[in-house]
């Protein structure tokens, strides 16, 4: 279980999260919606303590991921994320950028570490790529890749940053098939995104984020289907 | 006006010594680049320390080796040191002294390549759980050095040029010294010099070549 606290963070002056509180549940899938700089991808950072925050408290799995003691690279194990550029290791190739962190933090052997990558990376549809380095790859196979190295460490939960904001049109599809499937496979996700469409097709709640707060949180039928908020029914107005 | 006669027999029958001076001037130059470019890895990530005493010993050297002459470094860790009763064979302080060079120039080198790897790559390392050292070393690095293999191997072929110094340091074993000590006994400077400036003059090609071939081979991506 995930759980933010009254959580607020700044970048300097700019205070990006207000305070913000949210529950999700093991098996959960959560679409955060709302424009851009709404604090939606910093939560993300700092859910895995990749950013630090300025107030409250985020635990997973009762873990305090702010607190002093807690070893963050044992944490980040079992919280995979994609980023919306997904970050490819370009001197690596395919099965290589799967393989590495097995290898190197989970310290698998490299018999076990492939295998478990050319899973992951058949299961993305990527079976056919595994001897190819990122740049001979599309930005969706790239993203897939992207998908495949985090869920490699099997992580109990899946964090996703706007994963099909920077590609072409045509690449989307493929990636939201693969996020589709993973959340049919039971994955614990939290999908940062601007696909309304797909965000009510997959998710059991969705959170509309503004200015910092989470302002309707519910099922994809009342958030989407029937806002209550201003803010909602404008940003969903402008989107869809 | 020239009455100079050309030897260039004696001075042909000396090649042997001289190509064995060249092994080990090629030496130093190999193992120099090896120490500095340890060296310069710890100074280039001085430079953007926030650790007041990390950045200042990095600043400090990288400063020194890159303005003043290469001939003055090498004077320093042999004369230099001598004097604070710290006496290394010509050999070491020659090796130490380009080796400093060395790191001094890299480290900059190093600093820009570093500053050419997205911040977002170190970020999706930890992310997977890498500790920041494993970041660094199996994202970060094999990426630098791609970017800076070029003026690296730039560096490789001052750093032979730079053996040539060991004569001054009372070392006779690489390609300079052999040469001098020959120089000394026959007086035949211009032959003995000339052959020791094309040997010097291949070998730099050699190792220009021989990095192409490298970067071809290791950077496939």
């Amino acid at each position: 279980m995930i759980e933010l606290k009254d959580v607020r963070k700044s970048f300097g002056s700019l205070e990006v999260l207000k305070g913000v509180s949210l529950t999700v549940q093991k098996g959960e899938v959560l679409s955060v919606i709302g424009g851009s700089g709404s604090g939606k991808s910093t939560m993300l950072m700092c859910i895995n303590g990749l950013e630090p925050i300025q107030g409250g408290q985020i635990l997973v799995d009762g873990t305090d991921v702010h607190a002093r003691g807690t070893d963050l690279n044992k944490l980040r194990r079992k919280i995979g994320i994609v980023f919306q550029q997904w970050n490819a290791f370009p001197h690596l190739t395919v099965l290589e950028n799967v393989m590495l962190a097995p290898r190197k933090v989970l310290g698998k052997s490299k018999r076990e570490a492939e295998e478990i990558a050319v899973k992951q990376l058949t299961h993305v549809g990527l079976g056919e790529k595994l001897k190819v380095y990122p740049s001979k790859l599309s930005g969706g196979q790239q993203q897939r890749m992207a998908i495949a190295r985090a869920l490699a460490m099997s992580p109990d939960y899946m964090l996703f940053d706007e994963v099909t904001s920077a590609l072409d049109p045509q690449l989307v599809g493929e990636v939201l098939d693969t996020l589709k499937m993973l959340s049919e496979e039971g994955m614990t996700m939290i999908l940062v995104t601007h696909e309304i469409r797909f965000a009510r097709d997959v998710s059991d709640r969705v959170a509309f984020f503004h200015k910092g707060l989470i302002h309707e949180i519910g099922t994809p039928e009342q958030v989407i289907g029937n806002p209550q908020k201003p803010e909602t029914i404008e940003f969903l107005k402008s989107v869809l | 006006m020239l009455n100079y006669t050309f030897h260039w027999r004696p001075a042909l029958n000396a090649l042997p010594d001289m190509l064995s001076g060249a092994l080990v001037s090629l030496q130093i130059a190999v193992l120099s680049m090896v120490i500095g470019v340890i060296f310069a890895i710890f100074l280039a990530l001085g430079r953007q320390s926030n650790n007041k005493l990390f950045y200042g010993f990095s600043t400090g050297w990288v400063e020194l080796a890159r303005n003043t002459p290469a001939l003055f470094q090498v004077y320093m860790t042999y004369f230099g040191l001598g004097s604070f009763g710290i006496q290394l064979d010509s050999y070491v302080a020659l090796l130490a002294g380009i080796a400093f060079n060395n790191a001094g120039y890299l480290a900059e080198t190093f600093r820009g390549g570093l500053r050419a790897i997205p911040h977002t790559q170190t970020r999706a390392a930890r992310s997977l759980g890498m500790s920041a050292p494993q970041a660094f070393r199996l994202i970060v690095l094999p990426q630098m050095f791609r970017v800076v293999f070029y003026p690296m191997s730039n560096q490789m072929v001052w750093a032979l040029l730079m053996t040539s110094l060991g004569v001054t340091v009372g070392l006779n074993t690489d390609l300079t010294g052999v040469t001098q000590d020959l120089n000394v006994r026959t007086f035949r400077t211009f032959e003995y010099f000339a052959i020791a400036a094309v040997i010097y003059y291949l070998l730099a090609k050699l190792i220009t070549i021989s990095s192409r071939l490298f970067a071809w081979r290791l950077f496939r991506y």
